[in-house]
Parts: structure tokens; C-alpha cells; sequence
């Protein structure tokens, strides 16, 4: 195909039709014809100046200044850190007891994940919400709405990342477990000096990745009926443009997601491709 | 006393047994060379040593205490046992220091800075103690092999046990692993080594066993095993081994 011929029978067009490479050019044309008028159409049904008075009003995104870094965020950043930190540990148990010898174990982890990677997050909410007080009324979590927005957020990550240290365990080679216990370490001191930090290493990506993930879920933590000062970034968004019927706040509460979401992404992204160079 | 003695040892996988009725004993301060083709069972059988492979019948008896009784503590039993792999198996996360302390310190109970001497010491003995703060990655195979073989004597076994020791390596940094077993081996060490390194078989080695097809075909010095063979089967291994060219 790429061989530099004189032959003239190859260097002119296909008969009935034009070459690839023009065919090519052309489909592109129509492609960006088709993108221009896409745009123009949006921009033409959009009422403007409609649009910069409900979501570009800085007077109202102005009204919830500190609240929205000093609440809302705040609130977000430690409910979806303390989730994090609780599926961090259930999932690595749970991985271990995915690998264990004794058959039970296996069993109980893999219904775990299945479940609670086959579940909607907000159903896991509205459980911990109404149906958790009504089988353990004893039962006060710690922080309360805190303690509850912890055990949703750890449940649902938990069964996903109890799958990517799963996968990491794995990818530990057999030999490096011989060695620790040839060395007369038991299993769980080789696993953990030896083996699951290997893992972890090799897993930071993904774990970056359902950090995101994280962040954004923990919006669903105002199904658990949360006050001013529990507020998130979602709900705090919402309930200022219901009180000044606006819906600014709800960008600027969006614009603050992507503030943590995309570096984070981007630092997942790295991690990613450092590793790739690495092995 | 034997250091190591096997009764009647069989292993299967699945139903392929692999070793068919092993007997066999190391004398302490003895070394012993186990040769023949792979699949021969050989490395199978030094992993039965250390029970990291489970005979399905049979006794393994180190220091005359029985590792395959159910009551023996092997995590224990194993301190007395070091191992030394063909792919090194070093701990890519740790520096090679910590590579030698960390089981000292999590097993033995040494505290850190009595590890970090034996360790030190151990280095020193395969002639790395300059590359105690390397990470592994950072080490030619050869040296690597030698921190495992360091890693493994910072435990004072009475037995060193090793598995094709030089099979991963390129062929000019195998000399430097064997000038260390050499010198292990002439400063007394019970040796179990499983290698094609014929020259280093008939120099260091008491006693030479050649295995085929699970068990042992041959067992004596390696002047008669190797310089003599009396079965067909050592004497067809041994000539595609040190005449690799020749075609049979």
C-alpha cells in the first residue's frame, strides 16, 4: 500500500469514485458542517439573556460564599473521606477473605460484592435512613448523620474496591508469598509485610479513580435527612437556589465538584501511566 | 545425625504423581546435589523440605523433628530452613537492608538494630555490603541472588536449601553466585541444591543424586555419578547436558 510505485495506474483515482484519502477529507467536511449547525441551533433556541440572569447571577452565587467552601465542601471532603477510609478497610478484608482457604469466607465476600455492586447507592441510603433505626434501635452510629453517611458510602465502595485489591493481590507474584513464609512468616504476617503492600501499590490508580467516584456519590448523603450544618455541596446548592429562586447555585456548586474532580482524575491518570512505565 | 531425612515421600498433583516413594538423607555439614531432566521431580522434592509444597504421604524430618506431623509448628519448624529461589523472589519494596532485617525483626524478635548488623554482616558475606540501601530493582540478577542468599542465612538455618539457583541468570554473573555457595559450602553448611551447574556438582558436592521421572535413579559422590554414572538413564541426562550440541 505505502510502496512509493510510478506505476500511473496507481496514483490515479479508482474508477467511478473518489480515492480514500479525498473520500476521507470529505467526510470530515461534513462533519464539521454538521457541528457548526448543531451549535448554531442550541444557540439560537437558547433565551440568553434568561440564561445569564438564572445561572451566571453573582449576587445570588455571592450570597453563599464562605458557606459554600466552609460547609459544603468541608462536609463533602469528610463525608466522602471517612466513606473511603471504612471501604477501604472492608474491601481489603473482604478481598482476603475472597483468597481465604476456608470455603465460608469465600462465599460471604463474594455475596457482598455481588450485592452491593448490584444495588443502587441511593437505595443503600434510604436504608441506612429509615430501615437502619428500625432494626437497630439501640444502635446510634457515631457523629449520626456523619457515622451514617460513612457506613453508606463504605458499604457501596467496599464491594468495588474489595474487586480492585482483589485484582492487586493477584497480580503479587506467587514467589514473593514462598519467600515470606520460607522465611517463617506466618500467612497474615507475610500478608501483611509482604504481599498487601505490593497491592496497594499497584492499585493506587483505580483507588484514585473510586475516590472520584466517591466524591461525587456522597451528594446522595441528604436522603439521610441532614441539617444546615451537614449540609453538602448537592444539597447546598439546591436549597439556595429554592431560597432565592435562582439556579446559580447549583452551578457553582457543580463548578466546585469539578474543582476536586478533575486534578484528582488527572493525578489518577499519571499514576496510571508511571506504573505502566514502571513494569 | 541427618540433618534431613524423607521417608517413603509421594506427591501427587491432580493425579500426575510426581514423586513416587522418595528415601533420603542429608548428613549435617554435608552438601548434596539433586540433577536430572526438569519435570524429574527435583524441585518438587526440595519444596517438600520446607512444606511449601504438602507431601501427599511420607515423613520429612529436619533436625529430627518431623515437619509433616500435624502438630508441628511449621512457621517455626521453617526458621531452621532457608531457601534460596530461582527468581530470587527478593522483596521489591523493601531496600536490600530491609530485605534482610524484616523477617529477623517480625519472626526471630530481634530488635532493629541487632537485625541490622546480622544483616550487615550477611551482605558483607556475599560481597554487597555496599549496596545495603539499593532497592532491588536496582541490582544485577546476580546480586540479587546474592541478597536472597543473604536474606536467608540472617536467620542462622542449619539448612540452606536452593532451587535451580542460577537458571535466571545470564551466564557471566553466575560465577559470582557460586563463589558464594562455595564458600558457604566450605565453611560447613548443610547444602540441598538443585542445579544443572554440573562443574560446581562434581567440585563441591558429597554426594550427587540424579532423579528421572520421580524418583532417585542415582545416589553417591559425584566422582561416580557424574565421572562413572552406572544407569543408562544418569548416562543419557549427563551426556545432553555436558554435550549440549551433540545431537543424540
Amino acid at each position: 500500500m505505502s510502496e512509493p510505485s510510478s506505476s500511473p495506474t496507481l496514483t490515479a483515482a479508482p474508477p467511478g469514485g473518489l480515492s480514500p484519502r479525498r473520500r476521507q477529507q470529505l467526510s470530515r467536511g461534513v462533519q464539521y458542517a454538521i457541528l457548526v449547525v448543531v451549535i448554531a441551533v442550541i444557540a439560537l433556541l437558547a433565551d440568553w439573556r434568561e440564561i445569564s440572569k438564572s445561572f451566571f447571577n453573582f449576587t445570588v452565587a455571592g450570597e453563599g460564599m464562605p458557606a459554600l467552601f466552609t460547609v459544603a465542601l468541608r462536609n463533602t471532603v469528610i463525608y466522602t473521606l471517612s466513606g473511603f477510609v471504612l471501604g477501604f478497610a472492608l474491601g481489603l478484608v473482604l478481598a482476603l477473605m475472597r483468597q481465604s482457604s476456608v470455603a465460608p469466607y469465600r462465599w460471604i465476600s463474594a455475596a457482598y460484592v455481588e450485592v452491593f455492586r448490584g444495588l443502587p447507592a441511593l437505595l443503600i441510603f434510604l436504608m441506612i435512613g429509615s430501615g437502619l433505626p428500625l432494626a437497630f434501635p439501640e444502635l446510634t452510629l457515631p457523629g449520626d448523620v456523619y457515622g451514617k453517611a460513612a457506613l453508606g458510602l463504605g458499604l457501596v465502595s467496599a464491594a468495588y474496591m474489595a474487586e480492585t485489591f482483589r485484582a492487586g493481590l493477584q497480580a503479587v507474584p506467587k514467589g514473593q508469598m514462598e519467600a515470606a513464609r520460607s522465611l517463617g512468616m506466618p500467612y497474615m504476617r507475610a500478608m501483611v509485610s509482604i504481599v498487601i503492600p505490593q497491592a496497594i501499590r499497584i492499585v493506587i490508580p483505580p483507588l484514585t479513580n473510586e475516590l472520584v467516584l466517591l466524591f461525587k456519590d456522597s451528594s446522595l448523603v441528604l436522603f439521610l435527612g441532614v441539617t444546615a450544618a451537614q449540609v453538602e455541596l448537592a444539597k447546598f446548592g439546591n436549597d439556595q437556589a429554592s431560597t432565592f429562586a435562582n439556579p446559580t447555585p447549583i452551578l457553582v456548586s457543580g463548578l466546585t465538584y469539578l474543582i476536586i474532580t478533575i486534578p484528582l482524575g488527572y493525578v489518577a491518570r499519571r499514576l496510571e501511566a508511571r506504573k505502566g512505565a514502571h513494569r | 545425625m541427618s540433618t534431613v531425612e524423607i521417608r517413603n515421600l509421594h506427591k501427587y498433583f491432580g493425579k500426575l504423581e510426581v514423586l513416587k516413594g522418595i528415601d533420603f538423607k542429608v548428613a549435617s555439614g554435608q552438601v548434596v546435589c539433586v540433577i536430572g531432566p526438569s519435570g524429574s521431580g527435583k524441585s518438587t522434592l526440595l519444596r517438600c523440605v520446607n512444606l511449601l509444597e504438602q507431601p501427599t504421604s511420607g515423613q520429612v524430618f529436619v533436625d529430627g523433628i518431623e515437619l509433616t506431623h500435624p502438630d508441628v509448628d511449621i512457621d517455626a519448624a521453617r526458621r531452621r530452613l532457608g531457601m534460596v529461589f530461582q527468581q530470587f523472589n527478593l522483596f521489591p519494596h523493601l531496600t536490600v537492608l530491609r530485605n534482610v532485617t524484616i523477617a529477623q525483626e517480625r519472626v526471630l524478635k530481634r530488635n532493629r538494630s541487632e537485625a541490622e548488623r546480622v544483616a550487615r554482616e550477611n551482605l558483607e558475606r556475599v560481597g554487597l555490603a555496599e549496596k545495603a540501601d539499593s532497592y532491588p530493582a536496582q541490582l544485577s540478577g546476580g546480586q540479587q541472588q546474592r541478597v536472597a542468599i543473604a536474606r536467608a542465612l540472617a536467620m542462622s538455618p542449619s539448612l540452606m536449601l536452593f532451587d535451580e539457583p542460577t537458571s535466571a541468570l545470564d551466564p557471566e554473573l553466575v560465577g559470582d553466585v557460586l563463589k558464594v555457595m562455595r564458600t558457604l559450602a566450605q565453611e560447613g553448611m548443610t547444602m540441598l541444591v538443585v542445579t544443572h551447574e554440573m562443574g560446581f556438582a562434581r567440585e563441591v558436592a558429597d554426594r550427587v543424586v540424579f532423579m528421572d521421572g520421580g524418583v532417585i535413579v542415582e545416589d553417591g559422590p559425584p566422582k561416580q555419578v557424574i565421572g562413572d554414572p552406572r544407569h543408562e538413564r544418569t548416562r543419557a541426562f549427563l551426556s545432553r547436558v555436558l554435550n549440549p550440541d551433540q545431537v543424540s
